[in-house]
């Protein structure tokens, strides 16, 4: 009888390597990049639910309000994910924030096009822009953030001087006619699951304006945009070939080269993506405030990069994950919003900002050792 | 129709005036290792590039399975089946063992245009590769970076069989591994090999080349000095052939004479 349950037991051990300690969900979990947002954004949560939970932070007006925010944020926050993890940077998306707005308002109101038009018009200059920059990087081989902060200035510059020489000022007003009955513009500018909101309004569930219809109107476009991307990109990452180009690109260029992935082209792409992701938020600002401003998306880039970080990806590149930043942005865009129901001065936030991540790098540091550390 | 696999005939190679390789031969058949063996400048480097398709040699002739070929580019060679593991593997140690394993070159699955990575069926096959080679990869999604030195060049070398190597050059496998790592990687080498692969070894390191090899090509100055049988050439030969062996015997003479007029 002993030695059949020795037998057995002996078995087993030859299917399970000694060695193998055991792997619980958690620790899985725990190699992941974005653990660390995920984690940031719970404790958020949790602090402005009990600091500010009776304030109407929390009401359906309030939540879309944050989720807004978070969302314009997180647009951008992806694409300069993906491009870190692609093992460069982008400074120039808040410039190109600020340009597209002028590409879509100027042809729309000074030259008369069509509006639909106009924003495709500001979609071709993004890609223009964003090879220009990728093509530069990739054949100079100079650092991304040189390259990119010259076309900070430049797009920056280019913007408020174009637009001064063609209106004689420095904002574009008067959009806000153009969008209806556009073929395009609706895209950028409608609030969906207005019937959701309609119908909770009827049962008395969210707060009602004076003439009955619900003070929270529908979903914004732009959290539409951040979720579709967000689900776009993590699956780029994980299961097409292109994503892991992109991680190879970054993790090893010399390497990624050496067994044939085109690295110089998987380059020059996420420079057009941050680009594109930099108009896709201008065209949603532009056509919901009815005017472009050349200052617009002023820091932004800085702002997307420290969410990238505290989602996880890397300075030095080839690891990261675009939910993670989708994360870092639901961040940063609660605690602004949130810090009006709390006490606290604003002011504050972007102190808490630069800690959160200073925090986070610290984090993510530890977890690239964690991950490369030979047994 | 010769018997050979690979021949390389009379190699040469020139950078304007500097003679970087004079008339190398080599020949190897399937299932053998030929050790290439040479101290520092001996033009190892030059003769693996030539190898790879990277140089194309300015004389001589490169004869693939009988017929004879020219190496435009790296891809050709590879083309061929002769595939090169340089020092620094390509392996990207923040990207899991299987990313790394088909990186470009990865296995799809699905309809035209949705096609997505087979990511089971390339966890699946580099946990086997792995796992024929005695390496247990724990979790073929672990990062190649906790992986030791010995088992990231058996990850490169077997990735190179995978993807259809007939002729693998590895160039000093062993230089940057301990004793224990080295004899890992060098065992796998020789099972390789016994599977019909012929392997030339690049290496300045005799101990680990003799055990392992069944010829011996030893190159100096960027000139062969003959290719040995094992049977027809000693450890101890090969050693003082290499231009350290004489240095070696010349220092040991000096220290010697330094000792004896100390000890005066």
């Amino acid at each position: 009888m002993s030695t059949k349950s020795k037998s057995i037991e002996t078995k087993t051990d030859f299917n399970q390597d000694e060695r193998l300690k055991k792997v619980s969900k958690l620790r899985l979990l725990l190699n992941r990049p974005e653990l660390g947002a995920l984690g940031g954004a719970i404790l958020v949560f949790i602090f402005f639910g009990i600091v500010a939970g009776d304030t109407g932070m929390f009401s359906a007006y309030g939540v879309l309000n944050f989720l807004d925010v978070s969302a314009n944020l997180g647009i951008i926050a992806i694409a300069a994910a993906m491009l870190m993890i692609g093992g460069e940077f982008d400074l120039s998306i808040g410039s190109m924030i600020g340009f597209a707005g002028i590409c879509i308002a100027i042809p729309a109101i000074y030259w008369g096009w069509p509006l639909w038009m106009s924003i495709i018009f500001a979609f071709s200059m993004a890609v223009l822009v964003g090879y220009f920059n990728g093509i530069l990087v990739v054949r100079t081989g100079l650092p991304s953030f040189i390259v990119t902060l010259a076309m900070l200035f430049i797009l920056r510059g280019a913007t408020l001087a174009i637009t001064r020489l063609i209106t004689g000022r420095t904002q574009v007003p008067g959009l806000r006619v153009l969008i209806e009955d556009d073929p395009l513009a609706w895209i950028f500018a409608t609030d969906t699951f207005k019937w959701v909101f309609t119908w909770l309004g009827s049962m008395n569930l969210i707060a009602l304006r004076t003439d009955g219809t619900p003070l929270a109107t529908g979903i914004p476009p732009s959290v539409i945009w951040f979720i579709a991307l967000a689900i776009i990109t993590t699956w780029i990452l994980m299961k097409t070939r292109y994503g892991n180009w992109i991680f190879a690109s970054g993790g090893d260029k010399n390497g990624a080269n050496n067994v044939g992935v085109p690295v110089g082209r998987v380059k020059i792409s996420l420079f057009i993506g941050t680009a594109v992701a930099a108009t896709i938020f201008a065209t949603i600002q532009v056509l919901d405030a009815g005017s472009a401003d050349t200052m617009r998306g002023t820091l932004k880039e800085l702002e997307a990069i420290a969410a990238a970080v505290v989602g996880g990806c890397l300075l030095t590149g080839g690891y990261g994950s675009a939910i993670g930043a989708a994360f870092g942005a639901l961040i940063f865009g609660t605690v602004s919003m949130g810090i009006f129901y709390t006490d606290v001065d604003t002011d504050w936030f972007k102190v808490f900002l630069g800690a959160m991540m200073l925090i986070a790098v610290i984090f993510n540091n530890y977890i690239r050792r964690k991950v490369t550390e030979s047994k | 129709m010769s018997d050979y696999l690979v021949q390389f005939n009379n190699i040469s190679k020139f950078f304007g005036k500097v003679i970087a390789l004079k008339d190398v031969t080599m020949k190897l058949k399937k299932g053998e290792i030929m050790c290439l063996l040479g101290d520092n400048g001996a033009g190892k480097s030059t003769l693996i590039k030539t190898l790879a398709g990277v140089h194309r040699p300015d004389e001589g002739e490169i004869i693939v399975e009988g017929k004879k070929t020219i190496f435009d580019s790296p891809k050709d060679a590879l083309d061929m089946g002769i595939a090169t593991v340089y020092q620094d593997l390509a392996l990207v140690s923040l990207m899991s063992v299987t990313r790394n394993f088909f990186m470009g070159r990865e296995p799809m699955k699905g309809p035209p245009f949705f096609k997505t990575f087979d990511i089971e069926k390339a966890n699946k096959i580099a946990a086997e590769r792995m796992g024929q080679i005695g390496i247990d990869v724990r979790d073929p999604s672990q990062a190649v970076g906790t992986m030791s030195g010995g088992e990231r060049q058996c990850l490169a070398i077997s990735r190179a069989i995978y993807f259809g190597a007939k002729v693998l050059v590895l160039d000093e496998p062993t230089s940057a591994l301990g004793v224990h790592q080295a004899s890992v990687v060098l065992k796998y080498i020789v099972k390789a090999a016994s599977q019909g692969l012929a392997v030339i070894l690049i290496t300045h390191n005799v101990h680990h080349a003799y055990p392992v090899g069944n010829s011996f090509t030893v190159l100096n100055r960027g000139k062969s000095l003959g290719t040995y049988e094992k049977k027809d050439i000693s450890r101890e030969k090969l050693l003082s052939m290499m231009a350290g062996g004489e240095e070696l015997n010349k220092l040991e003479v000096e220290l010697r004479e330094m000792n004896r007029s100390s000890a005066n």
